[in-house]
């Protein structure tokens, strides 16, 4: 009757505690972040807007006073800007991914641009965004 | 079978030709993500104010509806893939399995109560107009 080999003593490979944190691992980090946060909070926040929305106008303005109504806009902003960035970030880093799934993009330095570029790309479309969104409060303010 | 070796033991229990079943389905979905997302965000910029007046009109127009139930399955089996992943790396023990269960109806039931509001918001208004 065959026994199971003692298990022999297998390298360990080496994990995050061995690296200097780079725009790489921070990218990929974020990534998983990000991607997390937007299916459990996104997913949830956007399913309750869309049933408010059917359940009809007092549900729908019930929604939007958790997020804009007076001393509640604050969370609206932290959460709005929070999730688009998310999304935005999620979006740029996904698209990186499927350069480096051709195999292109290895290199040191290109894939350290890469990843810092996919900063660049989010921070620079919710700027954009929330800048589109909030056109006439910043130009009436800056009136 | 195999010599012993915990290469040999493993061998021929691996994949059963579906290994890359999960790999390429996050692909899929996530060209069909960025794709719908983009057209979500725009939509959002263009959209010119966030009442109930406003959202619910954008929301009757087919152009607006099926994309955005495409929209919904794309995403939530993108997330259901992703929060897998994220469990199936953190979650060493027998847990593993409930978290994965509770991922998978989460996604299922937020995906059910996202196309039934966006029909029912949608019909809806139609009904409305044409009674009109």
């Amino acid at each position: 009757m065959a026994t199971t080999p003692p298990k022999p003593e297998r390298p360990i490979s080496p994990h995050l505690g061995h690296y200097r944190m780079g725009p790489h691992m921070l990218t990929s980090i974020v990534h998983r972040i990000t991607g997390d946060g937007l299916a459990i909070v996104g997913g949830l926040l956007f399913t309750w807007w869309l049933a408010s929305l059917a359940a009809g106008k007092e549900s729908y303005e019930y929604f939007l006073s958790w997020f804009t109504g007076p001393g509640w806009s604050v969370l609206g902003y932290i959460v709005g800007v929070g999730l688009t960035f998310s999304l935005f970030q999620h979006m740029m880093s996904g698209i990186r991914h499927f350069v480096l799934d051709t195999g292109a993009g290895y290199e040191l330095k290109t894939n350290k641009t890469g990843s810092i570029l996919t900063f660049v790309g989010s921070i620079l479309l919710t700027i954009l965004f929330w800048g589109i969104l909030l056109k006439d409060v910043i130009l009436g303010v800056a009136k | 079978m195999g010599d012993g070796t915990e290469l040999g033991r493993v061998r021929g229990l691996g994949s059963a030709q579906e290994g890359a079943h999960h790999w390429w389905r996050q692909r899929v979905t996530a060209g069909s993500n960025l794709f719908f997302l983009a057209w979500f965000m725009i939509s959002l910029t263009r959209l010119g104010g966030f009442d109930y007046g406003s959202v619910h009109n954008w929301i009757a127009s087919a152009w607006v509806a099926v994309p955005l139930i495409l929209l919904v399955i794309s995403t939530c089996w993108h997330a259901r893939l992703g929060l897998q992943v994220l469990i199936e790396d953190y979650q060493d023990d027998e847990g593993r399995v409930i978290w994965l269960l509770i991922a998978e109806y989460f996604l299922a039931i937020i995906a059910v109560t996202a196309i039934f509001a966006i029909l029912k918001a949608a019909l809806v208004t139609t009904a409305v107009a044409a009674a009109a």
